[in-house]
This record gives C-alpha cells, sequence and structure tokens, in this order.
C-alpha cells in the first residue's frame, strides 16, 4: 500500500466531505426551484349542474358555479354560469350555453317576455340558440359541449381551463 | 488537455499564485478555535445561499408573508430544508460568531498590528445582530410582530433621539408594510453588502498578517 501523505488524506478527505455536503443542500435545491413547473393544476373536471327531471322541455335552465384556483399562496376564484335548453325528452338531446357574453364578457340574462338571452353592458341581444340578434358581440353565445348525464339522472358538463 | 487548459488560464489569472496567498498560507500551531472564523465564512455563505432561494417564494408584504412561508414549509419541495437550514444557521451564526471573538480575546490576538482587525470583527458581530434582528420580522407572525413592536421599542428609548431611531426603524410611529418592507430591504441588501465588504477587509488583513501565535508564558 502506498504511502498517504497528511496533506494528500487532508485534500481528499475535504473534498469528499464538501462533495456530499454540496449534493446533499444542492440536489433539493434544484427540486425546491423547479417544484411549481412539475405540478398539474386540476385544470379540467365534471362538473354537476343540475338534475335533468328539473330542467323544463323547450326552457332555458340557468346555472353557475365557481372555480378556485391555487397558485402557491394565492387563490382566485372565478365564477361561471350558462343555460341548459332541452329539445326533447332524450337525455341527451339539449344544447348548452355559456352565459359569458361574447363581447366584453358580461353575464347575459334570459328574458322571458321577449325569448332572447340580453346582456345588460351594451343591450347585445342573442336568440335561444346563441345566436347573435344585435349589439356589438362578434360572435354567438358559446357551448359546453361535452356532457354527460349520470345513473342518478345528473347534467354534468365538462370544463376545461382557458 | 485539463493541463494545458489549466496553464493556459494560470499563466494569465496566476491562480497558483493566488493558491499559495491565499490558502497555502504558513499557520503557526493552534487548534480547533482558529476554524471558528471559516465556520463564520461558511455560515455566511450557506446563510446567503439559502436566503437567495427562500426569497423565490417569499414575499414581504403584510397580506402574503406568512401565507408565502406556509407554503415554503408545506407546499414546495424540500422548502422545509431550505427554510429550516436558513433558521437555524441564524441562531447557529450568532452563537459561532461570538465564541470566534471570544477565542480572539483570549488568545489576545486583538493586539497589534490586529487592532483594526478586532474592530472590523465588531462591525461584523454588530451586523450579524442585525441581519436576526431584521430577519426575525419577516415570517410576519405574532411573535415576530412582538418581538419587533419590543426591540424597535428598545431602541426608541435613547435619550433625545430615541422617537426618531423608533420612527426610522419602522417607517412610521407603528409598525406596518413599511416596516416589513424596510426590514426584508435591510435583510436582504444593506446588511449583506456591509457584511459582506467587511469580511473582505477582515480576510485580508488576516491574509496581511498571518495568523497569531498563542501566547506563552513569555508574553
Ligand atoms: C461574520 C463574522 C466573521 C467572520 C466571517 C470572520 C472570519 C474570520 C476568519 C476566517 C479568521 C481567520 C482565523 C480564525 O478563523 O480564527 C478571522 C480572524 C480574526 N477575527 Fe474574525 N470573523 C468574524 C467576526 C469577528 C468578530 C465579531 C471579531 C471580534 C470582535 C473578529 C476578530 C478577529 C480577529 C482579531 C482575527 C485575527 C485572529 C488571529 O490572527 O489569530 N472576527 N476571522
Ligand atoms: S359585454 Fe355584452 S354587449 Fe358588451
Amino acid at each position: 500500500m502506498s504511502e498517504v501523505s497528511r496533506r494528500e488524506f487532508i485534500k481528499v478527505t475535504t473534498g469528499i466531505v464538501g462533495g456530499i455536503i454540496g449534493a446533499v443542500i444542492g440536489l433539493p435545491t434544484v427540486y425546491y426551484l423547479i417544484d411549481p413547473a412539475l405540478r398539474e393544476g386540476a385544470k379540467e373536471a365534471w362538473i354537476p349542474i343540475g338534475k335533468l327531471e328539473h330542467m323544463e322541455i323547450g326552457k332555458p335552465y340557468p346555472f353557475s358555479f365557481t372555480r378556485v384556483q391555487v397558485n402557491g399562496w394565492e387563490r382566485t376564484s372565478t365564477s361561471h354560469g350558462g343555460f341548459v335548453t332541452r329539445n326533447s325528452e332524450a337525455p341527451d338531446d339539449l344544447f348548452i350555453l355559456n352565459s359569458k357574453c361574447t363581447h366584453l364578457a358580461c353575464t347575459v340574462n334570459w328574458s322571458d317576455n321577449d325569448q332572447v338571452y340580453l346582456c345588460p353592458c351594451h343591450d347585445a341581444k342573442f336568440g335561444r340558440q346563441g345566436e347573435v340578434l344585435d349589439g356589438p358581440p362578434p360572435r354567438p353565445l358559446d357551448r359546453f359541449d361535452e356532457f354527460r348525464v349520470t345513473e342518478d339522472g345528473t347534467l354534468e358538463i365538462f370544463y376545461k381551463e382557458g | 488537455m485539463w493541463k494545458k487548459i489549466f496553464d493556459w488560464l494560470d499563466e494569465r489569472l496566476g491562480l497558483n499564485d493566488i493558491y499559495k496567498n491565499l490558502l497555502d498560507r504558513p499557520e503557526p500551531r493552534g487548534n480547533w478555535w482558529n476554524t471558528l472564523g471559516s465556520a463564520s465564512l461558511f455560515l455566511f455563505v450557506l446563510q446567503g445561499l439559502t436566503g437567495i432561494f427562500l426569497t423565490v417564494y417569499y414575499t414581504p408584504s403584510p397580506d402574503h408573508a406568512y401565507d408565502s412561508i406556509q407554503y415554503i414549509m408545506e407546499g414546495v419541495a424540500f422548502g422545509w430544508l431550505i427554510r429550516g437550514i436558513h433558521h437555524w444557521g441564524a441562531s447557529l451564526m450568532v452563537i459561532v460568531v461570538f465564541i470566534h471573538m471570544l477565542r480572539v480575546f483570549v488568545t489576545a490576538s486583538y493586539k497589534y498590528p490586529r487592532e483594526l482587525t478586532w474592530l472590523i470583527g465588531v462591525g461584523l458581530l454588530l451586523a450579524t445582530i442585525g441581519m436576526g434582528f431584521t430577519g426575525y420580522l419577516l415570517p410576519w407572525n405574532q411573535r415576530a410582530y412582538w418581538a419587533t413592536t419590543v426591540g424597535t421599542q428598545i431602541a426608541g428609548s435613547v435619550p433625545f433621539i430615541g422617537e426618531f431611531i423608533l420612527k426610522a426603524l419602522r417607517g412610521g410611529p407603528d409598525l406596518s408594510a413599511l416596516t416589513l418592507q424596510r426590514f426584508f430591504s435591510g435583510h436582504i441588501w444593506m446588511i449583506p453588502a456591509i457584511l459582506a465588504a467587511l469580511i473582505g477587509v477582515h480576510l485580508f488583513l488576516i491574509i496581511k498578517h498571518g495568523e497569531s501565535h498563542f501566547p506563552t508564558r513569555e508574553d
């Protein structure tokens, strides 16, 4: 066995101990820094909006829900809503409008008297299919296209962020 | 290959000379007490690194300070480790710096020609304590809030200018968002800058003078 000088020994030991300390602190630190990038937020979900039996055929049924988003220590909740219109008794013969006005995102209301959706902000009017009848909106009301009816007769929509 | 690169750099930077002068200095016979200055330096660097990493998530605002620390502790991977090191390292650093000073005192190393090293050391101790004082408020919990209320009151008991000192520390008559913000600024910018500068001069003087011998019976 070759002799190791005191100097060499100290050098090597310092290197090894330093390396271990560096790794023990360094690796967790990398994880710590990139952690938020590794998270999957709950960006999509099936959201129950009501029992099918409560929705009259041919009459828009209003619903609303809120989504809470947690980013670190900050929570933002956003409200969403819309109207379900059933065309017939068949459980999937329906369409769901988003009540967010396509002009500047105010919430539209169904007017039973006029049989149109009215936007309070700039007096837009939408027909029962969501088509623009009057006012500044550039396109018809958006739709929630993906929906399903659960076994107990609850209508659910698929909500996706963005 | 590596040797070539190293030689090229060495010729221009004088790496070997730097190494010889900084690290390969002759030392008098000493013991473990002589390592406490280096330990202080190590803790300073460690606090600096973990502190920088903490600012990635910490938010110095009364609305978010507490929650952001809660998030560091429970929400981020290894947040507890980074904060834990910074938290315990802070106390440890004060203790180690203090014992380092005691050893310099006991071995009478503060005498000619090292008076300046000692004086700068006093500044280092004060700055280290200042780091503890400003850092303690940052979590913005009850303990931090009241500790700083009392701490600034004590500073405010100085005759004549006490009132002014209190307001200057708090950024107004009461603890507020301004207090938190200026403590944060002091904690991450001003005092570390002072510490780094003082450490630089401290180390320069140590290298210039070399370490003192332990006093013998004759001294
Ligand atoms: C952040 C705080 C400090 C750091 C990083 C630091 C760093 C160092 C280092 C690396 C040494 C080399 C010798 C040794 O380790 O014993 C040293 C020596 C010395 N320190 Fe400090 N120091 C600090 C605080 C202080 C304080 C608070 C005092 C006294 C008030 C002080 C006074 C001295 C003196 C006089 C020497 C020369 C000792 C000798 O030559 O034997 N230092 N310091
Ligand atoms: S937002 Fe609805 S009409 Fe302008």
